[in-house]
């Protein structure tokens, strides 16, 4: 991949550095753990192993940089949601600060079932930083030093610490890389470029070829960002308006009731692209650097620029744009759905097209980045790197895009390596037990070559990982970790003991026809001729569980409690309501489970194997999967392949 | 597992021909050594390591005291061209059962290990050279017994099966798409498919299974022939049905009722199908000890049938206590009901199914007819259609249409798609175990235990 420039920026590197050793090298105290890079999966991977017990240090370019929303000011979505859920119940720390600075909040897909419910806020981007550095400041263990790593110092393939642009050296037992779209930066307005990892700020330059030399291989992706508008030259009122919940709902089960909404509320707008509008870009695009090939990386499918768009799905007439405040005293405002990197002159022509922009101002125009990353078939479950020993990667490195993805890889890194360090077992979550572990098993078992995204379709398991359930899923974790309070715990399992207890009780509990059928035909729904049970009637979608609950004569102390517990009575009425789609989940669950727990042996040697195809061969080797079930997910690797290491490994 | 490496090394000797059957019998050696091997044994114009791929050579097999053991032709396969993908040779001999085993223990002289059971297939499963569904259809080719079980073993094994279930996979696949690009953008401005769309893929999908499941009775019948029992009073004439049928007399004929104590089973072929006929004691009461033992027998061999044949003749009528009884061991739909001695007499009533007379010959066509009908359906199956025999396969399908059903439910009870998606991706799941795709140890250890040695 670009490999003789790459090796002739290695040499300028080198030289630096043999120059500085001589007079400003000195090497520093040693850290436990170092994570280079103060982003959303920085935050999470500095902070978790800190309060684990290590001593750590986030290494950053600029302190006020840390949490920084690179793309837009928003947290959660699709899937999204899901992820900020399980990552604060393992004890995490992007739902604290999403709620902490959050000006709306709505919960998705909410015509749907609870499972695809997800939450996502809009956030003042400013304020997202600042509680972003608060959070970091206020954990003990946690230093945090202001410098560029341009070097990994590796003895003995174990990982022994890093060099960094002031010409320091500091030892560490793991390295946590998480450097977003800092590698090598590259940004794209039409067809002028310049180096950068985010609008005004320095790429990171030197690491990608240290890694490289250590046996790595790299890759290049590209994401984007949309123009930013100034916000009083917008016709907001012709607009269609796009409020908040009412009231929201906040991400962190830490976050105190009391005090949320922590900030006023603030309403996005809606506008759309027309005819005119793809005309007019269309114009720019002989001077994309997307279709001109100026690029190299591979952009997401998922979430195209504007050109991408009107280019594949040309039969379209209109797209649509959400126009999203970037906060509460910002003048900015991020155009959602027009991430682009056409030439600055057709972005605002096209602009002024759209309507309600017809005499907008852009502020800055949106452009491309591209970056280095390391597919991540070099990452072990843990995100440890299969080459060395003690450096873990995580976020946009792994090829992935969001700062959902890239916070869920931190926390998992910093967990793994804190638990590495100290000597106890690793931390894998399954792909039926947590979205997260759905996204790092594709990540190492599919690889990617192209920035990838969560999805509640990618998980198989998706009614049974819901965001109203993640912390009976996960809090477990958190806690045996030490990054969830006691009293949060012990909260989680004295309403699992009123679930359990309450379930009981409802499914033996019987209501009379003459008890319930009045509220039955007001509901719309038909009467019943013999007694019921309430796990029975409920699964009927015009009833609600509560509105039971109140036919029940003799409320026992369960029952009374569970009338006050929300959280508790949400839980019931889900599993009663959907308990043969959750049945059949489970099932699955356990079919897969089987191969799940076929393992092969770590140092399992493929090559020996004649009889698998040659891609199949070459990405087992490459993958080492730990299980069948695991290599039964790699791409490349067929059926037959399958079967044919199942035939080897039963003998 | 070293040493499972290690036997995939080694070479394996057995016979690939059904033991004392047939005039020549093929003796299959595999693996890396196959040519050195027999070349050891083997005294022709060439040696088989200079021999090119898939050549036949004649020579004659000599063991070490310069005795020649008998004149054979060995055909050369190397790797990967061959049915195991390794280096192989046939030897063909016409010769006995004991000069087979002659030539076995010559090589097994040379240290080539005598085949498990299956292990050629498993060999042929291993290198890639085929697919699990064609693994099983090797075991049902070997068990062929006629020329169209045989076909539709060789149609399973040509892949025709996995590459139409391939597709239904596919096509589930895009059903599902669409409903995921609903739930995960939904925010986006996805133009939505209608429902009514998504319902319509599935019901092609379901109607695909359902002809794939119809196939089902046709592929068994053709694996595994069809049961038939002769039924009816006694001298009604049903042994010299069978005997008109198998134009040879082994049923006592006899004019003292009851004389068909034991059950007679003959074997027929029509046009590929083999039947499996029956002759039963009747199914009355008896007080006999002898005749009750037959009785018993005969229940049983009713309840098992696949067709039955009620049969009655024109003097004594059709017996409508005796047919009751039938229908209470067997399924109206399994009976064909036959009046016989119509040469006799002409004039009876217009219950049967089928009038023929066993001593002329008359009505003997539409009753092959009829057996044919009721075996395989009307359908026109060729070699292209895509055959279900195996009932693993079977069993898959069915499962992967409850799913469809389940999935329908959802769409009828308003349900939104992540619920209908959970049946879809189960029906694609049970689509994916019959080739393969989903592979569990269970499935694994079946197919190879079912093999004999040789394959």
């Amino acid at each position: 991949m670009a490999n003789s420039n790459v090796s002739r920026e290695t040499k300028t590197i080198r030289i630096f550095i043999i120059f500085s050793r001589e007079t400003e090298r000195r090497i520093m105290k040693e850290y436990d753990v170092i994570v280079i890079g103060g982003g959303h999966a920085g935050i999470e991977a500095a902070t978790a192993p800190a309060r684990m017990g290590c001593s750590v240090a986030m290494i950053t370019m600029d302190k006020k940089a840390i949490g920084r929303m690179s793309c837009n000011p928003a947290v959660g979505g699709s899937a999204k949601g899901h992820l900020v859920h399980e990552i604060d119940a393992l004890g995490g720390m992007i739902g604290l600060i999403a709620d902490r600075s959050g000006i709306q909040f709505r919960t998705l897909n909410k015509s749907k079932g609870p499972a695809v419910w997800a939450g996502r806020s809009q956030n003042d981007r400013k304020l997202y930083s600042i509680e972003a550095l608060k959070i970091v400041e206020s954990v003990p263990n946690l230093e945090i030093i202001e410098d560029s790593v341009v070097e990994v110092v590796v003895e003995n393939k174990k990982i022994a610490g890093v060099k960094t642009q002031k010409g320091l050296e500091i030892k560490c037992k793991a390295l946590i890389i998480s450097t977003g779209t800092f590698l090598n930066g590259l940004m794209h307005t039409g067809l002028k470029s310049f180096q950068g990892g985010r609008f005004g700020e320095p790429a990171s330059l030197g690491l990608t070829e240290s890694l490289v030399k250590l046996g790595f291989e790299a890759g290049r992706l590209k994401t984007g960002t949309p123009p930013r508008l100034k916000k009083d030259t917008i016709n907001w009122d012709i607009l269609e308006e796009q409020k908040g919940d009412d009231p929201p709902q906040p991400f962190s089960l830490r976050t105190p009731k009391d005090k949320f909404p922590y900030l006023p509320q603030l309403s996005c707008y809606i506008t759309y692209t027309d005819k005119t509008v793809h005309q007019i870009l269309e114009k720019g695009f002989d001077r994309s650097p997307l279709f001109t090939g100026k690029i190299k990386g591979r952009g997401p499918r998922y979430c195209p620029s504007i050109e991408d768009k009107i280019y594949r799905f040309a039969d379209k007439e209109r797209h649509q744009l959400f126009l999203e405040p970037e906060g509460l005293d910002s003048d900015l405002i991020y155009i959602n759905g027009f991430s682009t990197s056409l030439p600055e002159d057709i972005q605002f022509e096209a602009l002024r097209k759209i309507k309600g922009l017809e005499n907008v101002e852009m502020v800055r125009p949106g452009y491309a980045v591209e970056y280095d990353f390391f597919p991540p078939h070099q990452v072990d479950l843990t995100l440890e790197t299969k080459l060395i020993e003690g450096l873990y990667f995580a976020g946009q490195i792994n090829g992935t895009s969001g700062y959902e993805e890239a916070a869920a890889q931190g926390i998992v890194a910093g967990i793994n390596a804190a638990l590495k360090i100290q000597k106890r077992p690793e931390f894998v979550l399954k792909r039926s037990e947590a979205y997260i572990g759905v996204l790092i098993d594709d990540l190492v078992g599919k690889s990617t070559d192209e920035p990838y995204r969560m999805f509640t379709s990618r998980a198989e398991h998706r009614l049974i990982l819901r965001q109203d359930n993640a912390d009976r899923r996960l809090m477990k974790y958190g806690y045996e970790f030490g990054l969830i309070p006691k009293e949060l715990y012990n909260e989680l399992k004295e309403r699992e003991v009123l679930i359990t207890k309450s379930k009981e009780f409802l499914s033996k509990t019987k209501l009379l026809p003459n008890e319930i059928n009045s509220f039955l035909i007001q509901k719309n729904t038909s009467p019943i001729d013999n007694a019921e049970t309430i796990d029975k009637l409920v699964k009927r979608p015009e009833i609600n569980l509560v509105e039971l609950l109140e036919f029940i004569k003799d409320k026992n102390g369960e029952i009374i409690d569970l009338i006050k517990d929300q959280k508790a009575l949400e839980q019931i009425e889900i599993e009663f309501k959907y308990e043969g789609y959750i049945q059949r989940q489970l099932e699955l669950i356990e079919k897969m489970e089987k191969l799940e727990n076929v393992l092969i042996p770590l140092n399992f040697d493929y090559s020996n194997l004649k009889a698998i195809s040659t891609e199949g061969r070459e990405k087992l080797s490459k993958v080492k999967p730990r299980s069948i079930g695991q290599a039964s997910r790699i791409s490349g690797v067929t059926p037959s392949d399958i079967s044919v290491l199942l035939v080897y490994l039963k003998s | 597992m070293s040493q499972l490496l290690s036997q995939n090394e080694d070479t394996i000797v057995a016979l690939a021909t059904p033991p004392g059957i047939g005039a020549i019998s093929v003796i299959r050696v595999s693996g890396p050594e196959a040519f050195v091997k027999v070349d050891k044994i083997f005294f022709g114009k060439k040696k088989i390591v200079d021999c090119p791929t898939h050549t036949i050579h004649y020579g004659k097999i000599i063991n070490s005291e310069n005795e020649v053991i008998d004149d054979v032709l060995v055909s050369v396969f190397r790797a990967p061209h061959s049915y195991t993908g390794e280096d192989s040779v046939e030897i063909s001999t016409h010769g006995s059962q004991l000069i087979v085993e002659k030539i076995i223990s010559l090589l097994l002289e040379q240290e080539v290990r005598l085949a498990e059971p299956g292990e050629f297939t498993k060999r042929a499963f291993l290198n890639g050279k085929i697919d699990l569904a064609q693994a099983e259809a090797v075991a049902d080719v070997i068990n062929a017994r006629t020329e169209a079980s045989l076909r539709g073993a060789r149609n399973q094994l040509d892949g025709i099966l996995s590459k139409k279930v391939d597709s239904l996979r596919e096509k589930l696949i895009n059903t599902s798409s669409l409903i995921e690009l609903e739930l995960d953008f939904a925010e986006e401005d996805i133009e939505l498919l209608p429902i009514k769309e998504i319902l319509k893929n599935i019901n092609e999908i379901e109607n695909e299974i359902d002809n794939l499941l119809k196939t089902f009775s046709f592929g068994r019948v053709i694996r595994d022939g069809v049961n038939v029992a002769l039924v009816g009073k006694p001298n009604v004439g049903k042994s010299s049905l069978l005997n008109y049928l198998l134009k040879e007399a082994r049923a006592i004929v006899s004019e003292i009722p009851g004389t068909t104590r034991d059950i007679i089973r003959e074997e027929l072929t029509l046009d590929g199908i083999l039947f499996r006929l029956y002759d039963t004691a009747g199914i009355r009461i008896t007080d006999d000890l002898i005749e009750k033992e037959g009785v018993i027998r005969s229940r049983n061999a009713v309840k098992e049938a696949d067709i039955v044949l009620f049969i009655s003749d024109t003097e004594t009528g059709f017996d409508y206590e005796l047919f009751t009884e039938l229908l209470s061991l067997a399924g109206e739909e399994k009976i064909i009901k036959v009046v016989n001695k119509i040469d006799l007499k002409k004039d009876y009533n217009n219950i049967y199914d089928v009038e023929i007379s066993a001593k002329t010959g008359e009505g003997i066509e539409s009753l092959f007819k009829k057996l044919k009908e009721k075996a395989i359906g009307t359908n026109v199956y060729t070699e292209k259609t895509a055959i279900v025999s195996n009932i693993r396969h079977f069993n898959a399908l069915k499962k992967a249409k409850e799913h469809l059903i389940n999935a329908k439910n959802s769409i009828s009870e308003n349900l939104t798609g992540e619920f209908i998606a959970v049946d879809l991706r189960n029906a694609e799941n049970a689509l994916s175990e019959i080739i393969g795709k989903v592979t569990t140890d269970d499935i694994l250890n079946n197919i190879f235990s079912k093999f004999c040695i040789g394959k």
